[in-house]
């Protein structure tokens, strides 16, 4: 076989046992939650007789072993529960309608959000990053290079809502040239939605951009004092393309490990900036979730950042490996 | 206008070592025509590299021309901008690395890298220098010149590498090339093939030539004049002829007679003795893939038993198997006619003692954060069982043995040692052992020719004071003809050919051990043109291979 598509397969069945463990670590750490939806959704005043009544009616009273079989089983089919918070409680009352709203139809439209807002970020920050990178490292140890440095790591060290008002009161208070409400919807256009998440995707940009630009940085001047870099000077290759064409293809393996770690945080921590901006994205919806414990939903996202994680870290393994010519064009 | 090509006057290098600028090249003239090839030769550390890089106007991070003139064809290189320069490099002066390997970007192929130069000057498209590209590869005599150039480094040997990095020098059809010990990393067949290519190639260009090496043999082979360094100053110059039959200065002389220790065979052990080391048909394997084959071979009491070969050939996998790190896949190996257990794991205390070993990179079979009082001491209290005074005192025995006063040397790291030192100081761990058979395995490839040859005699007294055995593993036939009593050679993890040394360099002799012997370069000037001619001319790049067939 092929070496590259067996380090690949060895990678996914890896990813998929990681995801498997994560699940367990999930399961077990929402369990641990003080408190359950019983007792969250009835209030002090809440008759033993009630919470036992909740409880029975989400399956709460059974164990937890067999609770968590019943969940992967579900998770594995694609069925990630019904949310609590949604449920209607006529049973309760002796009338169930039998309309529930799914974990998966509550998250969607949230993930989506989130989605577009990572992808317009990255949109953004990874070229911006990389460039600044390759920049810095062609002009190292300028003043080009020190400001760069400073200011990527200003905005890095900034509280991100600090972050997002600043750029508030200069790009919608004291220029009005974009919103500074964030609030879209499903129905919204390609244009408009776009335009009300530029300012989030811009804060995001400013938290992101350090670390990928000082890794390229780093990566780039790494190499410098390499044999092959110094023969490339000898021939009398221009400076710029001395980084370009010959650094940087042989730097990429630990930039697109840092920028795949990037790429996980803005799909799973962008929660502050969401709360800002009102952004309807999956963040908000975790943080509701975990507050009145909807165990199903808070663990539904739990498994999606996981698996967004697991997902971006094999995509930059499998293109790390991929960057290596000696993997691609075996002797 | 000058006749020169280049014209360096007076030129001072420093160096910045700790914050303060360090000489390193005190005031050098270097004068080269057109069509002219001049050899520097000189140690490590005599500032070869430097002056070969400052007649291009390039000095690596941390070092700088700090005086004199540097002029080529008329253009001053210590007066031009930077973009002046990156028009000359490349285009009219071109260099050839010492390792191809880590020359050529591991990210592009061989051939565009090739044209990458002939491009970015604008000197030619990129079609048009891809096949001058495969001309000059074939004219070099790579194999399959057409194709060779779409792989990636990796994928190429290191001679045919050394080849093709000569081709993309040329590939503007530079004035001048300055080679950077070009066949030092290689093995003595393949330094032929790449020896013959550059002559070849310099000569029908008629290209100046700066060729740097501490290799005088190969260097006699290479250059029309001869300019020796020491410690950054110039010793002479001279013809090569002049300079090979006529040195007249006494460090010169030192380097000329270094070649010359050899060491006499001595008699052969009755036939009954028996032997310290034995290895009996040993067959070993990395994974699935068998590396040795069947190899025997004896070592007496005593005695040195080189075993050479080129790298790949099996050598150090065989040391690998006696001391145990790799246990064979078959075969027996026996200390004073006792079976060893395979694995080191379980030998017994005194089997280990009795076998010690001696690196080639002392650096790094050091640890650097101990003493040489630590480093010598661990195996006296660890074998020995000796503590407190005694081990002290032991230690300075040792170092004594080796020629490194105690009481200047116990309490220094090993960074504060030259590389000889370093070396005396694992053949004194080895020594603290009070083995019966060490493994030296390329123990003088890193060192300067001088150093190595303290090395060589130091090794030679303690044989005859302590009546230790030797297992010698070498590249280098020189050193077999100075220290070993029995020759073993290997190839492709098979013994080709073993018995005494005065056999061994004597003909008739298997076809490999042949192509070795006549491969080492001789200080005789026609040296090489004579071996072609011989090997049959039309035929430089098979050369090597020519005799195997």
């Amino acid at each position: 076989m092929n070496p590259v598509i067996k380090i690949i397969l060895q990678r996914l069945a890896l990813g998929l046992l990681t995801l498997f463990i994560v699940s367990i670590v999930i399961f077990t750490a929402v369990n641990m939650l003080p408190g359950d939806f019983a007792e969250a959704i009835l209030g002090q005043g809440a008759t033993p007789e009630a919470v036992a009544a909740i409880r029975r009616d989400l399956g709460l009273d059974q164990d937890p072993v067999t609770r968590y079989l019943q969940w992967l089983a579900g998770a594995l089919q694609g069925d990630l529960g019904n949310s609590f918070a949604q449920a209607n409680f006529a049973s309760f009352v002796g009338d169930d309608s039998g309309v529930r709203t799914s974990v998966a139809q509550q998250i969607a439209p949230r993930f989506a959000n989130t989605m577009f807002l990572a992808g317009v970020t990255a949109a953004i920050a990874v070229p911006f990053a990389v460039t600044l990178g390759v920049l810095a490292a062609l002009y190292r140890n300028s003043v080009f290079d020190k400001v760069a440095n400073v200011s990527t790591l200003t905005s890095i060290s900034s509280p991100e809502f600090f972050l997002a008002y600043v750029l508030i009161l200069f790009l919608a208070v004291l220029n009005p040239l974009l919103p500074s409400l964030s609030n879209i919807y499903a129905d919204m256009g390609f244009g408009e939605r776009l335009q009300k998440t530029l300012l989030p995707a811009l804060t995001l940009t400013l938290v992101v951009t350090a670390h990928m630009m000082r890794m390229t940085r780093a990566a780039i001047i790494n190499l410098l004092a390499s044999p092959y870099i110094e023969m490339a000077r000898l021939k009398g290759i221009k400076p710029m393309r001395v980084i370009v064409h010959h650094a940087l293809p042989n730097a990429l393996a630990p930039i697109i490990n840092v920028i795949a770690l990037n790429l996980a945080y803005l799909i799973t921590g962008v929660v502050v900036v969401e709360v800002v901006f009102v952004y309807p994205g999956i963040g908000q919806l975790f943080v509701d979730s975990v507050k009145i414990r909807d165990i199903p939903v808070v663990q539904a996202c739990c498994l999606i950042f996981a698996a967004a994680y697991i997902l971006l870290n094999l995509t930059a393994d499998i293109l790390s490996i991929l960057s290596n010519p000696r993997l691609r064009h075996p002797k | 206008m000058s006749d020169f090509l280049v014209e360096m006057r007076d030129v001072r290098i420093e160096g910045r070592s700790d914050e303060t600028w360090m000489p390193i090249i005190n005031g050098v003239d270097l004068t080269l025509k057109k069509g002219e090839v001049l050899g520097l030769i000189g140690e490590s550390g005599a500032g070869k590299s430097t002056l070969g890089l400052a007649a291009m106007g390039f000095c690596r991070d941390g070092v700088r021309i700090s005086g004199g003139s540097v002029m080529f064809d008329g253009i001053d290189l210590l007066a031009a901008s930077a973009e002046q320069k990156r028009q000359l490099l490349g285009k009219r002066i071109a260099y050839v690395a010492q390792s191809a390997a880590a020359s050529f970007n591991p990210a592009h192929k061989l051939i565009d890298q090739h044209t990458e130069a002939p491009v970015q000057h604008g000197i030619a498209g990129k079609a048009e220098s891809a096949a001058d590209g495969v001309e000059l590869y074939r004219k070099l005599r790579l194999p399959n010149p057409d194709e060779i150039g779409f792989r990636y480094p990796h994928q190429v040997s290191g001679g045919q590498l050394q080849r093709a990095m000569t081709a993309m020098a040329m590939a503007c059809r530079p004035d001048l090339i300055i080679f950077d010990e070009p066949t030092t990393a290689l093995d003595v067949t393949t330094q032929i093939e790449v020896l013959a290519s550059i002559r070849q190639i310099v000569e029908e260009f008629d290209t100046a030539a700066i060729y740097i090496t501490h290799d005088l043999a190969v260097v006699a082979q290479m250059a029309d004049r001869i300019k020796v360094l020491l410690k950054g100053d110039e010793v002479e110059e001279a013809d090569t002829r002049t300079m090979l039959s006529e040195p007249t200065q006494e460090y010169t002389k030192s380097l000329w007679a270094v070649r010359a220790f050899e060491r006499p065979e001595k008699p052969p052990v009755a036939s009954d003795a028996t032997p310290v080391i034995s290895v009996q048909g040993i067959t070993a394997a990395y994974g699935t893939v068998d590396v040795l084959s069947d190899v025997s071979f004896d070592i007496h009491a005593g005695r040195t038993v080189a075993v050479v070969g080129e790298s790949g050939s099996g050598k150090s996998t065989t040391a690998r198997c006696i001391t145990g790190l790799l246990p064979p896949r078959i075969g027996t190996i026996e200390l004073d006619g006792e079976p060893l257990p395979l694995d080191y794991r379980k030998r017994s205390k005194e089997q280990l003692r009795q076998v010690q070993m001696i690196y080639q990179m002392a650096d790094t079979a050091l640890n650097p954060r101990k003493s040489i009082g630590e480093i010598i001491g661990r195996p006296v209290e660890f074998y020995m069982g000796l503590r407190g005074g005694a081990k002290r005192k032991r230690v300075a025995e040792l170092m004594d043995q080796i020629e490194l006063p105690a009481d200047q040397y116990i309490d220094r790291l090993p960074s504060e040692l030259s590389g000889g030192q370093k070396q005396r100081i694992g053949i004194a761990r080895a020594l603290a052992a009070e083995p019966k058979f060490i493994i030296c395995d390329e123990v003088t490839s890193a060192l300067d020719q001088l150093v190595a040859e303290g090395i060589l005699k130091l090794l030679a007294r303690l044989q005859d004071e302590l009546g230790l055995s030797y297992m010698f593993i070498t590249h280098d036939l020189a050193t077999v003809r100075a220290i070993a009593d029995e020759v073993v050679v290997m190839k492709d993890g098979v013994v080709v050919e073993q018995g005494p040394k005065r056999d061994m360099f004597k003909p008739p002799h298997h076809a490999y051990t042949d192509l070795l012997l006549s491969s080492v370069p001789e200080m005789d000037p026609d040296w090489l043109t004579n071996l072609l001619k011989e090997r049959g001319v039309d035929n430089i790049g098979d050369a090597a291979v020519g005799k195997m067939s």
